[in-house]
């Protein structure tokens, strides 16, 4: 092979893989992503609807829950509980860009977890809550 | 008082208040996308130059405990971040002895010009706290805080 096609293939080969780190995941690679991490664990049986929104609706030991700045309705608009700053619509139904930049759903789900249970949340928190926020239509 | 005096207290409040304000423009043009997106998605991204460069590092050391709330960022970012607010700080100096000022609310600027704002005002619900800027500068977001600008809301 010349040293030009070598040249031009490497070149190729990199633009392909910018253009697959730079794409975004759908939310439903967002949720398998949690599931492996969650059937790592003992006694995973499958993410829940129902207790994602429970989850998501209930306090954890704080005085704020998902609920209060993402409202009861997370197909809504929500409030920042604190600034009062407009927080868009979380469930992917009403906002396609939700649940599909890993490094934004990890930097939130970090910085959430940790006010609303002085915690990190477990894979099958996450993969509860998305799952109950991929039903809203 | 005298003429003198008043004359002094003008300047010293004028000299303590950001670069901008001061040089009567009240518009803030330094920007960073970092900053806009990271700094601006629970508030307003405030301008660089309400603070000095010491509160600023201050802050983005503690952002895991920013105010009550986990505002932590990766690294990168951050550096970025504490790189551009450094720049582009207050230049007024910071009292070494004291610890460095957090809340933009509590600086001698911020109070000297919100002197007119009335207890109700503060109170109503649509303002709710004095860190939610835009409730009257309208296009605080854009980083112009100029008179022309407020609508105090009723």
């Amino acid at each position: 092979m010349s040293h030009h096609k070598r040249f031009m293939r490497h070149l190729l080969s990199g633009i392909l893989l910018l253009a697959a780190t730079a794409q975004a995941q759908t939310p439903q690679q967002t949720l398998d992503g949690f599931k492996q991490s969650a059937a790592e664990t003992t006694g995973f049986q499958g993410f829940s609807a129902a207790r994602g929104e429970q989850f998501f609706k209930s306090t954890h030991g704080n005085d704020w829950s998902c609920s209060t700045c993402h409202t009861q309705n997370p197909a809504a608009q929500g409030k920042h509980a604190k600034t009062s700053k407009i927080i868009q619509p979380l469930a992917p139904a009403a906002n396609a860009d939700r649940f599909t930049d890993q490094a934004k759903v990890d930097k939130w789900f970090k910085r959430n977890c940790n006010d609303v249970l002085n915690r990190a949340c477990t894979p099958l928190e996450k993969g509860d809550v998305l799952t109950y926020l991929m039903t809203l239509k | 008082m005298n003429k003198q005096k008043a004359f002094l207290i003008i300047l010293a409040s004028l000299l303590a208040m950001p670069n901008a304000m001061a040089s009567g423009g009240i518009a803030f043009t330094a920007t960073n996308s970092k900053w806009k997106a990271e700094c601006g998605s629970c508030h307003v991204a405030y301008p660089a130059n309400m603070l000095p460069a010491t509160s600023w590092k201050a802050m983005m050391g503690g952002l895991d405990k920013h105010f009550g709330s986990d505002a932590s960022l990766d690294a990168a970012t951050s550096v970025e971040i504490l790189a551009f607010l450094e720049k582009n700080a207050s230049q007024r100096k910071a009292d070494p002895a004291q610890k460095p000022q957090l809340r933009i609310t509590e600086t001698r600027w911020f109070i000297n010009a919100h002197d007119e704002v009335s207890a109700k005002t503060w109170k109503n619900p649509l303002v709710k706290s004095a860190a939610n800027c835009a409730a009257c500068h309208t296009q605080a977001e854009s980083g112009d805080f100029s008179e022309r600008n407020i609508r105090i809301p009723k």
